[in-house]
């Protein structure tokens, strides 16, 4: 029985080291070299959006926009909340991904939704009752890049006016960046949306 | 399109697909571990091993090997996360500390891959490659293994041979595992997984302040991650990151991968044994079970329980945008009716029953349809135990698929069916008494805290690595209890079943008699679908009762 235990582990420990070059530097190297291909570098590098040179996000990550000013004058879009920000509506930290694993009995998560719908209700002028409900939920990857359409239509207005732009503008600029990928629920881009805001407001 | 049609369109298209490739791959499964021939590259491998393809084994050689594999994996990987300072590619990552890097070595050797680290911020590159990359494949390559010596066991007549493990083992990854995983990996990096071997980039956000967004080799990982029912992720979001999970395509890409093998190894399993309506006929309890968890988790997470769900107005925490509630219950369902334990929504946060429903999924065995390999001999397993309860009945030895079910068999059958009931019923209870832990551990308090501590055990003891994650883990006790629950989970019904094949095949076939019980019949779907429940039901219960039952009628 030890012989052939120490047969057999010599044998493992040859198979493994030699797996270990196959599968763990050739396969992941390869993918990673056939992914060099002008169609797939850019998402395999992250998706990245530049503009001027700088790198300005990833259109698949969504981090919080800040505003220091008071939030009626706030000029973003506003992503979905994130487990990782410090303050209920503030800015997640992409380098450190997950949820808040909170359950619906938790109180803290019963204030934290609570103080969420006041603080946007505030924010938009709207009746807290209007908000929707990815508004107040911090979502699984904590760098959500959508929101729901309904929570874009529900920031237009406040974007419109402190972007000096019509009402139409932005709503047109909501449906363009609103997508379902063909199979899946309609989703609003912040990033993208947000940036062509700007770009619009700049003329 | 709506959230509810969202997830009803992805349903239909992935059982489309799944009944697309059902028949060719699994014939082309089963022709892979009975095929004579070696690839040359096969033939090359053999060489570099020094073992010879020819020499078949007995069972109790066999579970040698993979015990022997096994444990120098668990070592490699083990000093591998140790010696991560020294290793190219860390980014400045430090050395795991040993807790973690044991519960980390042996979870991904279980092919549990329960990860009490943040991926992001612990593991450099270097270690997720050629480290966990490698146990991915391998893991899942041992599982498929097993499950084809029980099915050679029934097979076989008068004989000790079951087959060799190195050749079983190389024969899953070369043909199976890793042709697969190049064609999803590149597939998934056109819809956007990233692989990239920077360590981040930098980017300046539109309002003036700046963030740094990590890059990894995900998509590479990604592939055999779902493929191989695995489930760790690069990130510590796991597949509800963007970067690993971008869009409903790669959705549904991801949770057809995790389920492809197990469902098609029904139809490689009646392929080897001659008669397919076997295979169907497992398949259908799987398939029921399925879309009965399925229908359960979807209405619970569609009809808000607790206050702040209430409040809020829907489910959605933890839940992303994109994948809304319909997309995000299949693939809840499916990774924990297979072990992959990917998440791309966070459990914890769903509601009483939404949250009971992966766990049950678990503590049925992981059969809905199981891991790689683990499910298909998990659900033989139960349809021994299932005839054998039949054969009671009728006072009669019970057989399956020609083999009589003695004594030997029924107790190594047993023994793989109790292991994963007593691993997480006492490692629950322990955890409740040591002093402490618990009260330190848990984010949420009352019926959900009990459910946090028993989906912990259950997720390691069935090696699926899902987990409700609000519980820290990094305790030594939670680390160490948890990594030995992982291996007794997974090595105690390796053992039994390899155990069982040999058993079976020493034995000659039986002829059908007016009074055998036939097997490739809706009376034993419903027999063995009653079995798999009765036998949850009745050790799990009680704990069930006082964790997520509780919280549902709350």
């Amino acid at each position: 029985m030890l012989k052939s235990l120490a047969k057999q582990s010599g044998a493992a420990l040859r198979v493994l080291l030699v797996f270990t070059v196959l599968l763990g530097v050739a396969y992941p190297l390869g993918v990673w070299a056939f992914s060099r291909v002008p169609g797939l570098e850019h998402q395999a590098e992250g998706s990245l959006i530049e503009r001027h040179d700088t790198v300005v996000g990833s259109s698949l990550i969504g981090i919080n926009p800040t505003f220091d000013g008071p939030p009626t004058r706030d000029p973003w879009f506003h992503t979905r909340p994130s487990a990782s920000a410090d303050t209920p509506l503030g800015q997640g930290d992409p380098a450190t991904s997950g949820g808040s694993n909170l359950s619906a009995f938790n109180p803290e998560q019963v204030t934290l939704v609570r103080e969420r719908r006041q603080l946007i209700a505030e924010r938009e002028g709207v009746a807290p009752s209007t908000v929707p409900a990815d508004a107040v939920t911090a979502s699984g990857s904590g760098v959500d890049p959508d929101i729901s359409p309904a929570y874009a239509r529900l920031q237009t207005d406040r974007v419109a006016r402190n972007n000096g732009l019509g009402d139409a503008q932005v709503r047109a600029l909501v449906a363009k960046y609103t997508s379902g990928d063909g199979i899946g629920v309609p989703s609003v881009n912040v990033l993208e949306l947000n940036l062509a805001v700007r770009a619009t407001a700049a003329g | 399109m709506s959230d509810l049609a969202a997830g009803l369109v992805q349903a239909a298209i992935l059982l489309a697909a799944l009944a697309l490739v059902y028949r060719p791959f699994g014939d082309y499964l089963a022709r892979v571990f009975t095929s004579e021939r070696d690839w040359k590259i096969e033939r090359g491998l053999y060489r570099l091993f020094r073992v010879n393809p020819e020499s078949e084994q007995r069972w109790s050689t066999y579970a040698v090997s993979i015990l022997a594999f096994s444990f120098v994996s668990i070592v490699l990987l083990y000093l591998l996360q140790r010696l991560q300072s020294v290793l190219p590619w860390n980014f400045g990552r430090g050395a795991i500390e040993p807790g973690m890097a044991f519960n980390t070595a042996i979870s991904f050797v279980t092919n549990t891959n329960w990860q009490s680290y943040s991926g992001e911020v612990a593991m450099g590159h270097f270690v997720q490659m050629a480290g966990l990359t490698v146990q991915n494949f391998l893991s899942a390559a041992v599982g498929l293994a097993v499950a084809v010596v029980l099915v050679r066991g029934f097979v076989r007549r008068r004989t000790d041979r079951l087959g060799n493990f190195w050749v079983d083992l190389t024969r899953g990854t070369i043909r199976v595992l890793l042709p697969i995983s190049v064609v999803a990996a590149l597939v998934l990096v056109a819809f956007g997984v990233v692989q990239s071997l920077r360590s981040g980039v930098t980017v300046a956000n539109p309002d003036g302040t700046s963030s740094t967004i990590p890059l990894a080799p995900a998509a590479s990982q990604e592939a055999i991650k779902q493929l191989g029912t695995n489930g760790g992720g690069i990130f510590n979001a796991n597949s509800a990151h963007p970067f690993e999970n971008p869009n409903s395509w790669t959705n549904l890409i991801e949770i057809f991968l995790l389920l492809v093998i197990p469902v098609s190894m029904t139809r490689a399993f009646g392929t080897m044994v001659g008669n397919r309506k076997q295979g169907y006929t497992l398949l259908s309890v799987m398939a029921a079970l399925w879309g009965a968890m399925l229908a359960v988790a979807w209405w619970a997470e569609t009809h808000p329980n607790g206050p702040a769900a209430l409040l809020a107005g829907a489910s959605l925490e933890g839940k992303e945008q994109r994948f809304g509630i319909g997309q995000s219950v299949l693939f809840a369902t499916s990774t924990t009716g297979t072990s992959t334990g990917a998440v791309n929504s966070m459990h914890d946060s769903y509601s009483g029953l939404g949250g009971g429903v992966p766990l049950l999924n678990m503590l049925l065995g992981e059969v809905t349809p199981g891991g790689v390999g683990a499910g298909l001999y998990g659900i033989l397993v139960l349809a021994i135990i299932a005839m054998f309860l039949a054969g009671l009945m009728v006072g009669r030895t019970p057989e399956y698929l020609g083999k009589k079910l003695g004594r030997r068999e029924v107790t190594c059958a047993a023994i793989a069916m109790l292991a994963m009931p007593t691993v997480v019923l006492l490692g629950t209870g322990a955890a409740l008494l040591v002093p402490g832990e618990v009260a330190s551990a848990l984010s949420n308090t009352g019926p959900h805290g009990l459910s946090e501590v028993l989906y912990a055990y259950a997720s390691a003891g069935n090696n699926n690595g899902s987990a409700f994650a609000g519980l820290t883990v990094t305790s030594d006790w939670f680390q160490s209890s948890l990594g030995i629950a992982m291996l007794l989970g997974r090595f105690i019904p390796i053992i039994a079943v390899l155990c069982l094949a040999g058993s079976l095949a020493a034995q000659r076939k039986v002829p059908e008699t007016a009074g055998t019980l036939p097997t490739a019949s809706p009376l034993f779907g419903a027999l063995l679908a009653g079995t798999v429940v009765l036998v949850a039901a009745l050790t799990f219960i009680p704990a069930l009762a006082l964790g997520p039952i509780a919280e549902a009628l709350a």
